[in-house]
């Protein structure tokens, strides 16, 4: 641990390098896959996945170690609260490139190949007949007859699972501070359940829309704003999930105290941005 | 928080790492991260420029010269994605790894470790773009645009474009985490924001500009790959979507991206012309203001360069104004620049020639820019080497212009050497010459009417191209006298530099010394605003 002075400079680290190397297995490997080399491509992705996760468990447990010791003054736990900070709105920029998508072409692209505006001779030499509409999947009609997820079903209770794990983990986080360990224990936890509870009415989402509705992410734009938007969504609530797992452990392990435990907000930060992010998925994915 | 000896793996602050893996790939220091950054955007920068050579050898001469026009794409293509990705964004992330915490009294990053990712993650991103070259049906060609239908009629490359982009967006979003959190956090006592460095400032604007846009970049690059290998319609209009719809969202990544490569050559510029001026910068909140002010606008101009794609009337005109805006803030900027060096006692060391020459040519890129933000006149320059001509004023002459200006400014700070004052000059005068025989011909021809990414071309255009070739190959050539001025200040120049290395210079960062300790400030530096070049905000 170098200590500089009043300053708090990390010593040199071998998971920076560790983690490049994953990520760009995890590429090649990919990208080998989608180019049809399947062995190779799963084997060199899936060698990158596991330096990956490697990586996070030695680099967080390395941090998690500095700061048990109390290396971290708090100058260096405000600078990881901006980190996290500014990572959640590059997440939300992320988000934002695909909600562009569906606004754009709910409100530009099938209206206009429908013949509105500029549109005109497009629609009446190339799509004769189209008629714009919402769900859509092109004049071409890619995928076939599909019919979409009824909004006040599965993607209701989910909304309900979500907002109420937002809750459980603000009990949870006025725990931490109150110092009521038993309950802090209880609230996590159930924020947990509740994580994983809509991740498994996500998967039985997806398995209800490609074996009974006809939906799938070859249905046009509608599929593909669907999958693309619940489908990224999804992955963040895996991630906050298994953030969140990894939080009631070191809490069950007591390295949080009522001052000190920035991992803890970070991870719920993250939580509620997740959950900010399906209302806005509820309403323009699935109810509007 | 008291410093404790008696803890295990202890190992003191001040000595240098032992070990080449230990001292570079292990770094955790701000001038190591720094100085790798600055090599890897200098092999870039030759990697790119070879790709440029193949484009003017070809050009050369009417016809078909050297290469199948399909090879010719890939090179556009490269050039431009090596050029933007490897080159100008991290010369300049790199000159902000060195310059930053120097310049506010701070001893190294905010988060060192993370800085060391995102430095590292470039060359394995780099290895898996170029590599494509190898690939069956060679590297992308559609332009570095990427636009779709085009693009996802590539070969194998596609996968691994799209995931050397990700790769890349990933490295700058951790680089500008941590620049904000430098700036914001790390600045000593005293240090306010009002009396940082124009160049924190300009740094600190792009980090937002990078955080906003580098995941829209992503998003799109995303909905390419899952409409290539996915069977997804964001791109095809027969499902619905629209390749339009991938122009939107990549130019609401693409114009600030722009910003991006030339706000810290503004605030590189502000540091430069104070220096050898002899003034303090005319009127430095001004300048605060005008680039804050011109990252906003940066957000609502992006249709600049869809407008003949078939927009509508009134959403041409909304983008033609606010891009004609932007003009005022960049003006208030090169008023500012001239005005600090009116009635100053000017020097013309080689720092301060590369950046009047950064404020004359720059200047005549961004005109240039003016002239197609009309869009009836757009019409005519849209796709042909007008805008070619253009751009390379900004970013060769602006962008890559104000990294080289401040590598010959602080470079006696980081070697301790100073370099050959005359080879700086033979290096400045051929290339401020030969950049202008091969960049301005190139408005005549796109007046009058010749494509870009166009491997052969109409006899009329013969002499011009002729003559840009001739001045691009002389321009490549002279930046081997750079290679060699570094090479020859770094390890062999026998003339050491003071702590103050130009006399009018200003700044923390000329308090330590040349070249500076291990880590820069371990105690936070005691602010006199007389060191300071804007210690009085009055100004
Ligand atoms: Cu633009």
């Amino acid at each position: 641990m170098s200590q500089s002075g009043t300053y708090y400079i990390p010593h040199g680290s071998r998971w920076p390098i560790v983690a490049a190397i994953g990520l760009f297995l995890f590429m090649v490997g990919f990208g080998n896959w989608l180019n049809g080399n399947d062995s190779l491509g799963q084997t060199v992705m899936g060698l990158g996945a596991l330096t990956i996760i490697g990586m996070m468990v030695g680099w967080f447990g390395s941090v998690i170690h500095e700061s048990m010791r109390g290396n971290f003054n708090g100058q260096v736990d405000v600078s990881f609260r901006m980190g996290m900070m500014w990572f959640i709105f590059s997440e939300v920029m992320f988000f934002g490139a695909f909600f562009g998508a569906l606004f754009y072409t709910r409100m530009i692209s099938i209206p206009t190949l429908g013949g509105e505006g500029a549109g005109a001779l497009t629609n009446q030499f190339l799509w004769n007949g189209f008629a714009p509409a919402w769900p859509s999947n092109g004049p071409e009609h890619i995928g076939g007859a599909f019919s979409t997820m009824p909004p006040w079903g599965i993607p209701l209770l989910n909304t309900l699972l979500l907002l109420s794990s937002s809750v459980t983990i603000t009990i949870a986080h006025h725990a931490l501070r109150a110092g009521h360990r038993g309950r802090l224990l209880v609230f996590l936890g159930l924020t947990v359940l509740l994580g994983a509870t809509f991740l498994r009415f996500q998967v039985h989402e997806y398995i209800e829309a490609y074996t009974h509705l006809n939906l799938t992410l070859h249905t046009g734009i509608y599929g593909s704003t669907f999958f693309m938007l619940t489908g990224f969504h999804g992955l963040h609530v895996t991630l906050g999930t298994i953030m969140l797992i990894v939080i009631w452990l070191r809490c069950v392990r007591g390295h949080f105290n009522r001052d000190n435990h920035f991992a803890f907000e970070a991870v719920a930060w993250y939580w509620h941005f997740v959950d900010v992010v399906w209302l806005c998925l509820f309403l323009f994915v699935y109810v509007l | 928080m008291a410093h404790d000896a008696a803890l295990p793996h202890d190992d003191h602050a001040h000595a240098d790492p032992k070990g080449f893996i230990h001292r570079w790939v292990m770094s955790t220091n701000h001038k190591d991260i720094g100085t790798m950054y600055l090599v890897f955007s200098l092999t870039m920068f030759f990697i790119g420029g070879l790709f440029a050579m193949g484009i003017r050898a070809e050009l050369f001469k009417p016809g078909m010269q050297l290469m199948q026009p399909y090879f010719f794409n890939e090179l556009t293509t490269m050039h431009a994605l090596v050029m933007i990705f490897g080159a100008i964004m991290p010369g300049f992330v790199g000159l902000a790894n060195w310059m930053i915490p120097m310049q506010i009294g701070a001893p190294d990053m905010a988060l060192p470790r993370m800085n060391n990712l995102s430095f590292w993650i470039l060359p394995f991103a780099f290895v898996l773009l170029l590599s494509t070259f190898f690939l069956p049906g060679g590297a992308p060609a559609a332009g570095w645009t990427m636009y779709p239908p085009l693009v996802l009629q590539g070969g194998d490359d596609v996968a691994f474009m799209v995931f050397s982009i990700h790769l890349m967006g990933i490295s700058s979003i951790m680089g500008a985490i941590n620049i904000i959190a430098t700036i914001l956090n790390m600045r000593a006592p005293g240090m306010d924001l009002l009396k940082m460095p124009l160049f924190c400032w300009s740094w600190l604007i792009t980090a937002f500009l990078l955080l906003a846009v580098m995941p829209v970049l992503a998003g799109a690059v995303t909905m390419l790959l899952t409409d290539k290998f996915f069977g997804t319609s964001f791109f095809n209009a027969g499902g619905g979507g629209d390749p339009v719809l991938y122009q939107h969202v990549f130019w609401f990544f693409g114009h600030p991206e722009v910003y991006i490569m030339i706000l810290p050559a503004f605030g590189l510029i502000s540091e430069i012309i104070p220096t050898f001026a002899r003034k303090p910068i005319f009127g430095y909140k001004a300048m605060v203001y005008a680039i804050a002010c011109i990252a906003f606008l940066s957000f609502i101009v992006w249709s600049h360069h869809m407008f003949t794609v078939g927009l509508p009337i009134g959403s041409e005109l909304f983008f033609m104004y606010a891009t004609m805006l932007i003009a005022v803030p960049t003006g208030v900027k090169v008023f500012n620049w001239v005005t600090t060096m009116w009635r100053g006692s000017m020097t013309f060391e080689t720092p301060m020639l590369w950046a009047i020459a950064f404020v004359i040519l720059f200047t005549i890129g961004g005109f240039s820019g003016v002239m197609m933000a009309l869009v009836p006149a757009d019409f005519q320059y849209n796709q042909t080497y007008f805008i070619v001509a253009h751009f390379h004023y900004v970013l060769v002459t602006g962008a890559a212009f104000a990294i080289i200006a401040a590598v010959y400014y602080w470079l006696p700070k980081w070697s301790g050497h100073m370099y050959s004052e005359f080879w700086g000059k033979v290096h400045f005068w051929n290339s401020a010459i030969w950049v202008n025989v091969l960049f301005f011909p190139q408005h005549f021809l796109g007046l009058a009417g010749m494509p870009r990414r166009i491997p052969d071309y109409n006899v009329a255009f013969a002499d011009f191209n002729m003559v840009s070739s001739i001045g691009g190959f002389l321009f490549g050539a002279t930046q081997l006298v750079f290679v060699g001025v570094i090479i020859h200040c770094v390890f062999f120049s026998k003339v050491r530099a003071p702590a103050k290395v130009w006399e009018g210079a200003h700044g923390l960062e000329w308090t330590l010394s040349s070249p500076p300790p291990h880590h820069s400030f371990v105690t936070p530096p005691v602010i006199d605003n007389s060191v300071l070049a804007h210690g009085d905000v009055m100004h």
